[in-house]
């Protein structure tokens, strides 16, 4: 009897709404999301080189935006994306190479990330700043 | 199973089930990921180093053959991992008949933005 089970409506799995979130699958969705906020993030850096080839003053109106108080907030906000992207990016690697399935290490490299992605942007924005004087 | 017997006899003894194409996707999304990891910091490094910079000084420094060439490497690096990687979320998530054509603006997009970053870095490389 192949086609019985054919038309009905079967639950969806995984029914996120009902798991309680947990750090490996937050970190999980945030690689994706973050993955998706970088995107936008190339497009402001082709839109930025787009306009340095251009000339100064299309290069002054980009830099406008981004030195503005909303481009900052724009601009923290693909530093954390970028650094958790690319730490949690490194951590997907290391189990890609076959290393660190053990739940004591998918907990301790998940937090790893996280806390890496925090002091690495704020070394970012501190160095920039201390650079800007 | 139904769907067994609608595969050749041939297919049935090799054993083949998928196109077998889909590895090469998930290959290639780690080989620019290992790509993108030196690339991504050199480039975030050199934003930082040149903080406050005005035009000219940016412009002297994305110049230098250095700059230049890693800039049009990240480039390519970038625009497609972004390609393969949105893929995989479109795919995942959606079902309807926008699927195809999302996948397929993805496709042209990332192609469009890594030609006009590209052309860009060159006209500041070899511009007057």
């Amino acid at each position: 009897m192949p086609n019985t089970t054919a038309g009905r409506n079967r639950p969806l799995s995984p029914n996120i709404q009902i798991y309680r979130p947990q750090l490996t699958s937050v970190l999980s969705i945030a690689n994706r999301i973050t993955g998706v906020v970088l995107s936008i993030c190339a497009v402001v850096l082709v839109v930025w080189l787009l306009a340095a080839a251009t000339g100064p003053q299309a290069y002054a109106a980009v830099q406008g935006v981004i030195t503005s108080w909303i481009g900052q907030i724009g601009l923290f906000g693909c530093t954390f994306a970028f650094f958790m992207h690319f730490c949690g990016g490194i951590r997907h690697l290391v189990w890609d190479a076959g290393y660190g399935f053990t739940l004591r290490s998918i907990y301790a490299s998940g937090w790893a990330v996280v806390a890496a992605s925090v002091a690495l942007t704020v070394t970012a924005w501190v160095a920039s700043l201390f650079v800007a004087g | 199973m139904d769907h067994q017997r609608m595969r050749a006899p041939l297919t049935r003894a090799m054993g083949l089930g998928s196109a077998k194409e889909g590895v090469e996707i998930w290959w290639m999304e780690r080989v620019s990921a290992v790509a993108l990891v030196p690339l991504t910091l050199w480039f975030v490094a050199s934003i930082i180093a040149h903080t406050g910079s005005d035009y000219a000084a940016f412009i002297a420094w994305l110049r230098t053959p250095l700059a230049s060439i890693l800039m049009i490497l990240l480039l390519i690096a970038l625009f497609y991992h972004t390609a393969l990687g949105l893929q995989v979320v479109i795919e995942d998530y959606i079902h309807s008949g926008a699927k195809f054509a999302a996948l397929i603006a993805v496709r042209l997009g990332c192609f469009a933005l890594a030609v006009a970053g590209i052309v860009a870095a060159l006209r500041i490389a070899f511009g007057g």
